[in-house]
């Protein structure tokens, strides 16, 4: 958890009250990594402060979001209006907090000691994309200066906007696939599905390893041809596919559309069952994936 | 009464390497020239026998008799000493590790030299009466520890008593926190001890005769006297411990035996085991290689002395289950640890301990705690990890802290608090409520519920909106107040104790010359670092009755808040930790000359001293719990349990050596996806938390079970952490029914 090895009875009142977050050091651990050039300019320029961005809030320690323990965040932004998206409050910047790249990597820095042993650093949200240049420079830190492993939660859609080398910083892309069917895809999410494909493709031209994630609803995602149809997507797409990660759907981020007046759909829909989630891991693994 | 024949009484410490631990009494020199360092995995562990279950089958019915009536039966006709009941069996034929409290399983014996009231109460509350005889005597002839007490308590005790600033005092009840070296029974035997204890007291014959010598002489005697009766006690169920133990089974029986004869004369809110695990190992692993026992049938003597002290049982008052619900005992187990030297203490039997958890089924008792550390075995951290997930019995404690104090062979108290074995004592001192006494610096002394004068001589801040400095200014000399009350009442209560309720067989299981501690303690850590911070950084405005007094307050701004790994919050829970700690032990006088220690913990009372605080500036409602021990308030951690625990692990443990409490739940999910990731994942962040010198956790892994029990009781499950792959953690904001509810729905239907 906490990477400075703190002496009891050093953090003295009221002198550390007027200390802003801000100000934290990166820890002593770095020196690890004094020998690698990206480290060396790091440690030689005070870092400045990056393009600003909007994140919505971060998760400290989230099993779930990529091997490992994991400092997640969540940023704000997202064009998809996926019909059982769970993070609606993400979809805008508002409520978000604008901070700097400087800021951010000096909150993820805090357990830079514990992710590298534990895990590393994922980015979510909404959707990392649309927040390319402020999410790219956030990687690049992360991974490059504190030597943390990185992941990307995302569908791709705006991939394009990015160069290759965008990705340089990057382990591992978490890839949301909501739908194999064209159309169907549409209904879910309101965007076309071909942009998330054209990524995976890319990845594997990068050598990008994925874990290829899909939301399981009964009703709007479980028709055991789409699955199969998306499981043979994934395979085709060669040995990068680490895994894919099948989400049941739940109901936990329902209330937030009640607060952002916008209509939930699924206030319905149950929660798929562990028959209904087995027969679906079942489709996918008779492809020789991995599924979790 | 049968005679049992004794197993190698001659060869008793055969092929134990020798040292100083033979000549005098050294059981840390035992061990540490015996013990069986482990390193592997728990594959070589083993199931129970037909036999163990067969005994939990027999007490299977009375202990769901017990949960319907509350309390089986009483032995309402004979107070309770080492030696007053016959003996007591689940199955006569059957056990292998024998004792009982009384003559039959889960039957509880009442104890009047506590109070009794006390135990009138206790018996009334469960439909049953006192014998005549008994009755008259602790009216007539003999006072208790109860009437002690309240004969010298001063006023100023009883106000803050009556009003929750200081709650839970052991004047109702037994102290506890004591630990008797029950592994010396085993060891030495009995005959040994008392010769010890006869040159303890004749090394005084020509000292001074102080009234601290002569106390001490006395002591002497009743701890003799009382070994003679272990012997007695020992004798009714057929067994001569006059010499050491030269089995495994004698060892755990011997050791048992010590532990029986305290929990037979005393009624300590906590009666802790030790550290025994990698005592037995010795005697274990020697039996093990003369092919005296195989794998199966060492597990079966762990797992029936597990039965035996999950069975511990004692008579409460109404108002002391609402302070410690759920009849806890705290036979406080610690288990595994690093030696002094380097070596680990984890044995094959620290295994077979947390083995129990699988054989017997989860269960709170004995309170199973593991020493950790970022240096212990690969194999042994795993495994714990497992079991922790699929049980949630087990709680954390870190030995890479605690072992710079107190060395390589220290047990804990209750749930946190570490003494060396047979070395030391605790003066156990309950709490002070902190955010009540924010409350008393704000309105001048006055109790925001009972609209009374409880401090006397203290001005409120007169304005509306409360600054910073004024505040500080005022909240100073009312925990100066508070420390002073508090120290003057537990002085009182452990005179009292050593004088009318004395625990003669524990402490003959001791050296003469112990440290003391006076075990304090604070509650709403949390609440007054809170309140703190939002009148630092927002601004709260003081809402005032028609007398003046504040008995509201108002917000405005946001501030932050103790559990976000945020400097400008938690330095003020760090502060207000030493301050305390340093009013206590600034005060004139501590009984005994005890060295003023300090806890963070609370157990379930933090919904009592909930109960009688009033609305708080942090926002928190009348009424409504406090978060335990170090816990930070409920929903008020927003960016999950690593930045929870990082604020947490600021504490400084030099200024709270007696222990500060963390709680986490979590759901499955929350620790992984798989169960292999899960336990490794729970490994790095116990490794993450002791290298940042967090002190304890008490990790609960949700089934569904404990979900339902968490909806019935979302006090006792703080900082419920549900994770979900990509969500996003507002899921805090709910409040705790709301987020239950939620969970129950989700989980329910995918269960």
């Amino acid at each position: 958890m906490h990477v400075r090895r703190r002496r009891p009875g050093t953090v003295k009142s009221r002198e550390l009250c007027e200390r802003s977050p801000e100000a934290t050091k990166i820890p002593d651990k770095r020196k690890a990594l004094s020998g690698t050039a990206a480290a060396q300019e790091f440690e030689q320029a005070p870092e400045p402060d990056g393009p600003a961005g909007y994140i919505h809030s971060v998760e400290t320690g989230a099993a779930a979001d990529g091997p490992g323990m994991r400092f997640v965040f969540f940023l704000a932004g997202c064009s998809f209006r996926c019909l059982y998206c769970h993070n609606p409050d993400t979809w805008t910047f508002g409520g978000s907090r604008p901070v700097s790249v400087r800021a951010a990597v000096a909150e993820a820095a805090r357990y830079a000691g514990f992710l590298r042993m534990a895990g590393g650093v994922t980015l979510s949200g909404g959707d990392p994309l649309a927040q390319a240049e402020f999410a790219g420079e956030l990687l690049r830190r992360l991974h490059d200066g504190l030597g943390l492993h990185t992941a990307l939660d995302t569908q791709g859609f705006l991939h394009r906007k990015v160069e290759d080398r965008w990705f340089d910083a990057l382990d591992l892309v978490l890839l949301d696939i909501k739908h194999i069917d064209p159309v169907r895809h549409r209904d879910v999410t309101g965007r076309p599905l071909q942009p998330t494909l054209d990524f995976a493709r890319r990845l594997v031209r990068l050598g990008k390893p994925m874990w290829i994630r899909y939301v399981l609803v009964p009703g709007l995602t479980d028709d055991a041809e789409d699955i199969a149809r998306l499981a043979d997507t994934a395979a085709g797409l060669g040995p990068l596919v680490e895994r894919v990660e099948l989400l049941p759907f739940h109901q936990l981020g329902s209330h937030k559309w009640a607060g952002l007046n916008r209509p939930y759909r699924l206030a319905a829909t149950p929660v798929p069952s562990a028959s209904q989630i087995a027969a679906a891991a079942a489709i996918i693994r008779s492809r020789g994936l991995t599924v979790s | 009464m049968r005679s049992i024949v004794r197993d190698n009484a001659a060869g008793a410490w055969d092929a134990f390497k020798g040292g100083a631990w033979q000549t005098s009494i050294d059981v840390r020199g035992f061990i540490q020239a015996n013990c069986t360092p482990y390193t592997g995995d728990g594959t070589f562990l083993t199931g129970p026998t037909a036999r163990t279950l067969s005994i939990a089958e027999r007490l299977e019915p009375l202990l769901a008799a017990e949960r319907t009536k509350g309390v089986l039966d009483v032995s309402a006709d004979r107070p309770s000493t080492i030696t007053a009941h016959d003996a007591g069996y689940i199955d006569c034929e059957k056990e292998l590790i024998v004792g009982l409290q009384t003559d039959a399983p889960l039957k509880r014996a009442i104890m009047p030299n506590g109070g009794l009231r006390m135990v009138e109460t206790g018996l009334e509350a469960y439909g049953y009466k006192i014998a005549g005889d008994v009755h008259k005597i602790w009216s007539d002839y003999r006072k208790s520890h109860n009437t002690g007490v309240f004969d010298v308590y001063s006023p100023d005790i009883l106000a803050a008593r009556k009003s929750g600033i200081v709650t839970g005092l052991p004047d109702a009840y037994g102290r506890g926190r004591i630990i008797g070296d029950y592994r010396r029974v085993a060891l030495y035997g009995v005959d040994y001890l008392r010769r010890a204890k006869q040159r303890e007291l004749h090394e005084l014959d020509d000292a001074v005769f102080t009234e601290e010598v002569l106390r001490q002489r006395e002591e002497l005697a009743e701890q003799y006297r009382a070994l003679g009766e272990l012997k007695q006690m020992a004798a009714k169920y057929g067994y001569d411990i006059s010499g050491p133990a030269g089995t495994a089974r004698e060892a755990i029986q011997w050791t048992y035996f010590g532990y029986l004869a305290a929990v037979k004369e005393q009624n300590g809110a906590a009666m802790s085991l030790g550290r025994v695990s990698t005592f037995f190992d010795i005697y274990l692993q020697r039996d093990l290689d003369r092919g005296l026992l195989t794998e199966e049938q060492a597990q079966e003597l762990v797992d029936d002395l597990v039965i035996k002290l999950r069975i511990v049982r004692f008579l409460r008052t109404p108002e002391y289950d609402e302070l410690f619900s759920g009849d806890p005992t705290w036979v406080t187990e610690a288990i595994g640890g690093m030696g002094e030297d380097g070596r680990t203490l984890v044995t094959r039997t620290s295994f077979r301990f947390l083995q129990t958890l699988y054989n017997l089924g989860p269960a709170p008792e004995p309170n199973l705690t593991v020493l950790w550390s970022t240096s212990l075995p690969a194999g042994f951290k795993a495994f714990a990890a497992q079991v922790s997930i699929d049980t949630s019995a087990i709680q954390y404690m870190n030995d890479d802290l605690m072992r710079p104090h107190w060395g390589d062979d220290y047990g804990i108290a209750c749930c946190v608090s570490a003494m060396r074995i047979g070395k030391q004592m605790q003066f156990f001192g309950a709490r002070v409520n902190l955010a009540k006494a924010l409350l008393y610096a704000i309105n001048g002394g006055v109790d925001e519920k009972m609209h009374a004068v409880v401090a006397e001589g203290f001005e409120p801040i007169r304005s509306d909106l409360l600054t910073w400095d004024e505040v500080m200014d005022k909240l100073e000399p009312v925990l100066d107040w508070l420390a002073a009350t508090y120290v003057k009442a537990l002085n009182a209560i452990h005179y009292m104790h050593d004088k009318y309720a004395y625990e003669r067989i524990e402490m003959a299981l001791h050296d003469r010359d112990i440290l003391r501690t006076m075990a304090c303690g604070i509650a709403g850590l949390s609440v007054a670092a809170d309140s703190l911070s939002a009148i630092k950084h927002a601004k709260v405005y003081a809402l005032r009755d028609e007398t003046g007094l504040a008995t509201d307050f108002r917000i405005e701004g946001e501030y932050p808040a103790y559990g976000n790994d945020d400097d400008r919050a938690d330095s003020i829970a760090v502060w207000l930790s030493e301050t305390f700690m340093k009013k206590v032990a600034s005060q004139p006088h501590f009984y005994r000359g005890a060295m003023p220690t300090q806890s963070v913990l609370t157990i379930t009372s933090n919904v009592v001293y909930g109960k009688k605080t009033g609305n708080t500036p942090d926002g928190r409602r009348d009424g409504l719990p406090f978060a335990p021990g170090a816990n930070p308030m409920n929903g008020r951690d927003r960016k999950g349990f690593v930045a929870s625990g990082a604020s947490v692990a600021k504490l400084p443990y030099c200024c709270a050596l007696d222990g500060i409490s963390w709680t986490a739940s979590a759901t499955p999910d929350a620790l992984g996806r798989d169960p292999e990731g899960r336990q490794r994942n729970l490994s790095a962040c116990l490794d993450a938390y002791a290298g940042a010198n967090g002190h304890h956790v008490n990790v609960n892994v949700f089934n569904r079970e404990k979900l339902l029990h968490a909806m019935e009781h979302p006090e006792l499950y703080p900082q419920l952490t549900v994770r979900v792959s990509g969500y996003a953690v507002n899921f805090v904001k709910l409040t705790r029914e709301q987020q239950l509810d939620v969970i129950s729905r989700t989980f329910h239907q995918c269960m």
